[in-house]
């Protein structure tokens, strides 16, 4: 549908008039959870994320059995927008999910190996639990701000005896890269970051680029019901990586 | 399948004795399922994929139809015997997220528009799994589509690429997709030079990144060119069987008159 925000976009102009490559204001918060093991706000203009981050153990997969699990799920709470119901997470929750997962795991931003208690028995299982409470836009860039940050928060627990003593702390979650997540977006032959909601809702095509500090791509995924050339991508690659280095900024200790 | 230390690559081949920017043997089989208005089954070495096609056919509930445009449901799922490791039936994240992203690959392909309050379901179960399931996938639903005549801009061709032990290579099978360092599943439209999905993960630079997006590309339009083959030879006039008897027959009564 042609509204307002896509006849702004295709003259290279935006709804809150920032540039076509500007994010929205970014607000990052650590600890805001206190029964959680990390935990961390991300606010991006009026979207705003919760990450808690908890810290169980588990059972290694048969063919890891040195190195802890990374768990993360999205919850589309029906507070943050009209469009979401109650429910089991539906596609673009899961997808969300996944996406974020997938940037964390593939950078190893974290040495799994280092998260093992005892092989092939027991390891550290980072449950990583998404929490949007307002949508209004942009989604992936704001959720995976707020999980890296929350596991930048994240301290392991003591043990006693394998069990875990809450509130005692061995030692904190070591994160070794640090990668960012940019969505970039195209509608028409415009190219855009950060689109409100308003302006998610016109795009034709989204891909959401994962680039470590050492500008490798550790996650690619397409969105979107139309299709790009591969000299577009290119053009979403570079703007990504380029983008990338200016949040990561924002993730300083 | 589990993870290995060994290396995938010995003297310049793949461990199955491929090139690295060989595709594995290829079948297609169209009509894979009677039932369905379009179906085909397709297999890239041991990884084995049935689709069938059902619509554009009217959308219930009715509350779920869209008035400017008819919708698709993509199903991706694997058969609880298809890996090493039984799967167990129902929906998976990793399934939710595959039709997802299959599905949009289809979306800018369909003619969707021409087709109000209707629906195209795409069912895709992989029967075997050896790596690269989701593209064997669509490349089978492809064909299912233009099959049950479905109005389509172009087929759709899709191809794994990645890096194993450090080369860059295509159609990973299963143990190289385990451990590789990277993979990427593309798909195009391939006359009109266009990607409809793209998802991928691990670690690469650009430059890799890019070279195997040509890689795709290129063994992208290979596929494309069986796949027409395929449907095209699936449409070649087959002997009537019941006429040739009834022929025989009356030849034969003519016979025994004169």
């Amino acid at each position: 549908m042609k509204t307002y925000a896509y006849d702004l976009l295709v003259n290279d102009k935006r709804i809150d008039e920032r540039a076509m490559d500007e994010y929205r204001d970014i607000e990052l918060k650590r600890g805001i959870i206190k029964n959680a093991e990390g935990s961390a706000s991300c606010r991006l203009g009026n979207t705003k994320v919760i990450v808690g981050v908890k810290m169980g153990i588990g059972t290694p997969f048969s063919d890891t059995p040195d190195e802890g699990n990374l768990i993360v799920n999205a919850e589309f709470t029906p507070l943050a927008s009209p469009e979401f119901e109650g429910g089991p997470p539906g596609e673009d929750a899961t997808e969300l999910a996944r996406v974020v997962d997938r940037g964390i795991r593939e950078s190893e931003a974290m040495d799994f190996k280092k998260l093992c208690i005892t092989s092939g028995e027991k390891v550290w299982m980072m449950n990583v639990d998404i929490h949007i409470i307002n949508h209004d836009g942009n989604l992936i860039d704001c959720a995976f701000l707020a999980a890296l940050s929350a596991l930048m928060d994240t301290k392991i627990p003591k043990l006693q005896d394998d069990k875990i003593m809450r509130g005692d702390y061995e030692s904190e979650l070591a994160v070794q890269h640090k990668p960012i997540e940019v969505t970039v977006c195209k509608v028409a032959d415009k190219f855009l970051l950060d689109p409100a909601k308003e302006e998610e809702d016109v795009v034709d095509t989204k891909l959401t680029v994962a680039v470590r500090e050492d500008d490798s791509i550790c996650a690619l995924q397409k969105q979107g019901a139309k299709d790009v050339s591969i000299d577009d991508i290119k053009r979403m690659v570079e703007t990504a990586m380029a983008k990338s280095a200016e949040l990561r900024k924002l993730l300083k200790e | 399948m589990a993870k290995t230390n060994d290396k995938l690559i010995v003297g310049g081949k793949r461990l199955d004795g491929r090139g690295f920017d060989e595709l594995r043997p290829i079948t297609m089989r169209i009509r894979a399922v009677e039932k369905a208005d379009g179906s085909a089954q397709v297999s890239f070495g041991d990884t084995e994929a049935i689709v069938s096609v059902y619509g554009p056919r009217k959308l219930y509930p009715r509350f779920l139809q869209e008035n400017e445009r008819g919708i698709m449901r993509y199903r991706y799922n694997m058969a609880p015997f298809s890996c090493t490791d039984r799967i167990s039936p129902g929906k998976s994240r990793r399934g939710i997220e595959i039709s997802k992203a299959s599905r949009l690959a289809f979306e800018p392909v369909a003619f969707l528009d021409d087709f109000p309050t209707t629906v195209v379901d795409v069912f895709t179960e992989i029967l075997q799994a050896d790596g690269s399931t989701r593209v064997t996938g669509i490349n089978a639903a492809s064909m299912a589509m233009a099959v049950a005549g479905v109005p389509m801009r172009d087929l759709v061709a899709a191809c794994s690429v990645g890096k194993i032990d450090g080369q860059l290579i295509a159609d990973l099978n299963g143990i190289e997709d385990n451990n590789s360092e990277a993979d990427v599943a593309v798909a195009m439209m391939p006359t009109k030079d266009r990607i409809t999905m793209l998802q991928m993960d691990g670690v690469l630079t650009k430059d890799e990144l890019f070279t195997l997006l040509q890689m795709a590309r290129e063994n992208c339009r290979k596929i494309y060119e069986l796949q027409k083959a395929a449907i095209k030879d699936s449409f070649k006039q087959q002997p009537d069987v019941t006429a040739v008897a009834e022929a025989a027959e009356e030849e034969a009564a003519k016979e025994s008159q004169g």
